[in-house]
Formats: structure tokens, sequence, C-alpha cells
């Protein structure tokens, strides 16, 4: 039986999401590839005139690439990135982010929203990054999202999932998949939102900032996998007492 | 003309097409917006730039 990730009517064996900021271009690919990504996040910013090197290139063939609406501070401008990014045709995903709060980092959910409505009706596969809200994220999944990508805390601290409770709520509640995304800074902190439910993972930072990048890269992909297994496997009860792992030996007198 | 925030002269008469190639852009990898309005690929070649004109050409970079 497999266990594949569904997001627009595409199937994912891998509930890792990449993003690749912050990384040399000669290293994204072994980041890819000991990550065992099959998503990868871009950004969309001008190009150097007299020739430059391209991500492109950097990225294996088969990667599915999430262009991001980062820099968008309003849904017309999230929605102008995410246009222009089609253009340069690399598929029709796109992940909404809107962002107007430069201290934390925090997504505009309203604008999300509104921005998410447009492209969805536009074809795009959205994938909005947002504020882990319940009422905002049925506003995403009826506007049209694909999936709902609650941040775990700010983008690039490292954090980790400090918005736990809430996100657990999200996996309750919202029938699209829900990606973590934003502040996981451990593999540990990623297995645990594997094991909530989420549905996959997103991280950047928590990889880029390492000291052997392509390790912690592979350690977050097996985190990752093991967090979903632990998921499937059904996690076993908690007790406020103790329990013998072993029957009363019988032999010993009392 | 301007070219991603910067003043750049233009030969007359050139299509877009012609200009992102004569300045080393790989065409494949870019998009463009002139005056706001993004441009669509097969079109750059028909679309003659002047020198009123604003672009600007963007391309993926690392992000999260």
């Amino acid at each position: 039986m497999t266990d594949q990730l569904v997001i627009g009517g595409h199937n994912f064996n891998s509930r890792f999401i990449l993003g690749s900021g912050k990384f040399s271009l000669e290293i994204v690919k072994a980041v890819v590839e000991n990550g065992g990504a099959e998503m990868v996040t871009l950004a969309l910013r001008r190009a150097n005139l007299g020739g430059e090197e391209n991500i492109l290139d950097y990225i294996p063939r088969h990667i599915t690439l999430l262009p991001n609406t980062s820099g968008a501070r309003t849904a017309e401008e999230a929605v102008k990135i995410a246009r222009l990014a089609r253009e340069i045709d690399c598929g029709n995903f796109v992940k909404v982010e809107v962002i107007r709060d430069s201290k934390y980092l925090f997504p505009d959910n309203y604008e999300t929203i509104k921005a998410t409505e447009i492209l969805a009706r536009e074809g795009f596969v959205v994938m909005p990054y947002m504020y882990p809200d319940l009422n905002v994220a049925r506003d995403l999944v009826s506007a049209g999202a694909a999936a709902v990508m609650p941040l775990a805390s700010p983008i690039g601290s490292n954090k980790g999932l400090c918005t736990r409770d809430f996100i657990e709520i999200l996996v309750s509640e919202i029938a699209v998949p829900i990606i973590v995304d934003a502040g996981i800074g451990r593999p540990s902190q990623a297995c645990e939102a594997m094991e909530m439910g989420v549905d996959a993972v997103m991280c950047n930072t928590a990889v880029a900032t390492a000291k052997n990048i392509p390790l912690m890269a592979r350690a977050f992909g097996q985190a990752i996998e093991s967090g979903r297994n632990a998921y499937l496997a059904g996690l076993g009860r908690v007790l406020t007492q103790g329990e013998a792992s072993s029957p009363l030996t019988g032999f010993l007198e009392d | 003309m301007r070219v991603n925030g910067k003043e750049m002269s233009l030969d007359s008469n050139q299509n877009l097409l012609q200009f992102l190639v004569d300045n080393q852009f790989d065409v494949a990898t870019l998009a463009v917006a002139r005056n706001g309005e993004i441009v669509p690929k097969p079109t750059y070649d028909a679309v003659i730039l002047c020198n009123e004109d604003t672009l600007e050409v963007v391309r993926f970079v690392g992000g999260g």
C-alpha cells in the first residue's frame, strides 16, 4: 500500500518540501538528493545583465518547482509575481506568501485569501502560507487552496513548533493537506509535526544553517519519514501511572 | 529605457527578444513585464521597445 502525498492532483512519495534559499548553487543538488525532496521552492527576483548562473540547472529535472510570491505585500503583488513565475514555464504550483510585517515576517492572512481565490480561478495549484487560524484555513479552502501551510514559528528563526496546538486543530478540522512551513529548526520538530498527522513539512533555514548541510538534509528526510510512519502506526497510549512491561515473575516469594 | 531600475540605451526599433539576447539574458529562464504588464513569451519578437518603456526582467533564485 503506498502512502503518497496528493496535492492538486499530483502525487509525491516524499513529504519533505525544501526551500532553496541561503544555499550556494553548487550545494542545492546535494541537498535535494540527500533530503529526498520532490518539491523545491524558489523565489522570483530581477535578473542581472551579462549572463549569470541559473538555479534551475542545479535542481534535478523530476522535481516539482514551487515558486513563492515572496516580496509581495498585498494580494495584487502576489498575483503579479505568480503570473510572472508561470511565464517561465515551470508548472502551475505557487506558494502564496504575502508579508507586510518586516519584524516577524508573519503572513497577512486576509490578503493571502484574496490572492488564493484569484490564482485558484486562474488554474494555479495554490499553496498558501498562513498564520494558523482555523477560520482563515476554512476560507482558504473555500477560495480553492490545494493545501494550507501554517507557520510553526517565524521564518528563518529555527525556533521550532511554537504553534503546535493550533496546527493540531487544523489537522483535525481541515480536509486539504496541512504542510507545516517556517520556523522548524530540528529534525525532531519535523518528526513531531508528522506524528501529529501533518501531511508534509517544509524547511529551509534549518538545513541551510547546519554545519553539514547535505547531512542535515538527510536527517530531515529521515525524520519526516519516521514521523509519518509513527503516525500511520498509531502512537501508543499515554498513562499517568506505570505499567510493567512483563507480567509478575510468579517465582519470587511475596 | 529603464530596465530593472537602471537606465539603458536602446537601439531604435529593437524588439524585446533581440534586446534580451543582445544583453546575454537566457530567455528560457526568465519572465518580463513591460510597463507593468506581463509580456507572453511567444510574443517577445513582436514587441517593439521604445525609450519610454520600463522593463522588469526576472528569474528564479533560491527561496523558501
